[in-house]
């Protein structure tokens, strides 16, 4: 089929391998599916060995292990040995919680190359609130025992509606820790965050305010420090490009092996993403019918299909469109042209008005029992 | 910014050079990240091994690639090497 969608397949270079849904912690912004609490099954050690020899094969070069918390699972040290191997550069994304400096030291003999520790904020009382369990100064201290032991000291901090007024000492938190790499990761709105939504999202005030904050400490700390920021798109004209491009560059297989082209896709109804133990990576990412469903331009409708802007931006997120629209083939109402642009204002005043309103609703925090009960 | 010619330079023990076998390229890797090397880019990196100044690094190259007049792209790549906190 020459000149068909599959001849321009580029390899993924991104891994995320979502090693397990277990998690000590139960933050109200978590990526992970509302439904995790019934999705039970785990891959094996040799699954996930041979998940990584496979991608790594087709040129996926970075990897992170996440979860839920991926120290729960007994094999990470051997996962990130034979990461090592394969010539991944590896990334444990982690709560910290559990961790001891053994573990760490163990980890880094085995090759990991950095670990990247979120805080959820730089205040004793919220950041345990937020977590839904004391955590607070067990953070601090493994953030302190990353540097130490020679990674470079990755902080995530995401941001909400609790915590952007803390932008200053959020900053100050991250340069009393070294952090050579900070992420403020504004939240995005899927999974429990989209369940959480009218009491996370920032008022546009706030949000301006608090970027301005970190793009002038960005600045001051260039070159000691690099910060990510990551733009909340409800505030944007335009939406983001999705994962670079469906189908382009991330792959993530959820701990039961189901692989999808954003770790969000599993949200998306009728897209049947396939399971690692069922096919090979190799198969998934050319031939899987959900790995070419958002591929070039052929699904889109108006007004993405004549939009100059395709592109840039493929058409945004699907997720959110889906979450905002019922329909993951319309235009990211993020974007200033869509159609249901008034669906991403009616979340903007929503949530202004829980902020606004006197008896607010609580968060509905992310553990197996919330799990259970909204599904 | 300028460049400290005499200073021996050390490629950050935080970030990975390797070759890639699908790009058919040499890569940087650092936490959240991946550039794309050229060949020349990846000849100067090698040589940030704490034994090499920028001095040193130009002649060996001139002598390598046996061409001079290599100057101001050598010291222009290292600048922005130490600026991307890759050489130190
Ligand atoms: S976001 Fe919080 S609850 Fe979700 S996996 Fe990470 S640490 Fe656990
Ligand atoms: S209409 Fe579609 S393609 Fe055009 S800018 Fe908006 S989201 Fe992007």
């Amino acid at each position: 089929m020459a000149g068909s969608v599959n001849d321009r397949i580029s390899p993924p270079r991104w891994l995320l391998a979502e090693l397990t849904y277990s998690c000590p912690l139960q933050c109200p912004y978590c990526a992970n599916p509302i439904d995790f609490a019934r999705i039970k099954s785990e891959l094996n050690t040799e699954d996930w060995l041979r998940v990584l020899s496979e991608a790594r094969a087709m040129g996926a070069v970075q990897l992170g292990f996440s979860g839920g918390e991926p120290l729960v699972r007994p094999d990470l040290t051997e996962l990130v040995k034979h990461a090592r191997q394969l010539g991944y550069f590896s990334n444990l994304i982690t709560s910290g919680y559990g961790m001891t400096e053994a573990k760490i030291v163990e980890l880094k003999e085995a090759g990991l190359d950095h670990i990247q520790v979120s805080i959820q904020s730089p205040e004793k009382t919220l950041n345990d609130e937020l977590a839904g369990t004391e955590s607070y100064d067990h953070k601090k201290e493994v953030a302190r025992l990353v540097k130490k032991n020679g990674y470079p000291m990755v902080l995530c901090v995401v941001i909400h509606r609790k915590n952007i007024h803390q932008m200053h000492d959020i900053l100050a938190m991250a340069s009393d820790l070294g952090a050579d790499y900070l992420e403020l990761a504004n939240t995005q709105y899927y999974g429990w965050a989209h369940l959480n939504r009218d009491q996370l999202l920032p008022t546009k005030e706030q949000f301006v305010e608090a970027e301005s904050i970190a793009q002038a400490y960005k600045e001051k700390v260039k070159g000691k420090m690099k910060i990510y920021y990551v733009v909340p798109d409800f505030y944007e004209d335009r939406p983001k490009a999705c994962m670079n491009g469906w189908g382009t560059t991330f792959l993530t297989i959820a701990p039961d092996g189901t692989a999808l082209p954003c770790h969000s896709a599993r949200e998306l109804p009728g897209l049947d993403c396939p399971n690692v133990k069922d096919m090979s990576v190799h198969d998934i990412w050319h031939h899987s019918a959900a790995f070419n469903h958002f591929r070039g331009f052929e699904w889109m409708k108006e007004p993405c299909r004549s939009c100059p802007e395709k592109t840039k931006d493929f058409g945004g997120c699907h997720c959110q469109a889906y979450l905002l629209t019922g329909d993951m083939h319309n235009t990211d109402p993020a974007c200033s042209l869509s159609p249901d642009r008034q669906r991403v204002y009616d979340a903007i005043f929503q949530a202004r008005h829980d902020a606004e309103s006197a008896n607010a609703k609580p968060l509905i925090f992310r553990n197996p029992k919330n799990s259970k009960a909204l599904t | 910014m300028t460049l400290d010619t005499t200073k021996t330079l050390n490629f950050s023990p935080f970030l990975r050079l390797q070759w890639e076998e699908a790009q058919q390229k040499h890569v940087i890797l650092y936490p959240e990240g991946i550039v794309e090397l050229n060949v020349p880019s990846t000849e100067i990196l090698k040589l940030c091994d704490g034994a090499h100044n920028a001095e040193d690094i130009l002649v060996e190259l001139e002598e390598k690639f046996k061409q001079p007049g290599l100057k101001n792209d050598i010291y222009g790549f290292l600048e922005v090497a130490i600026e991307n906190g890759w050489v130190s």
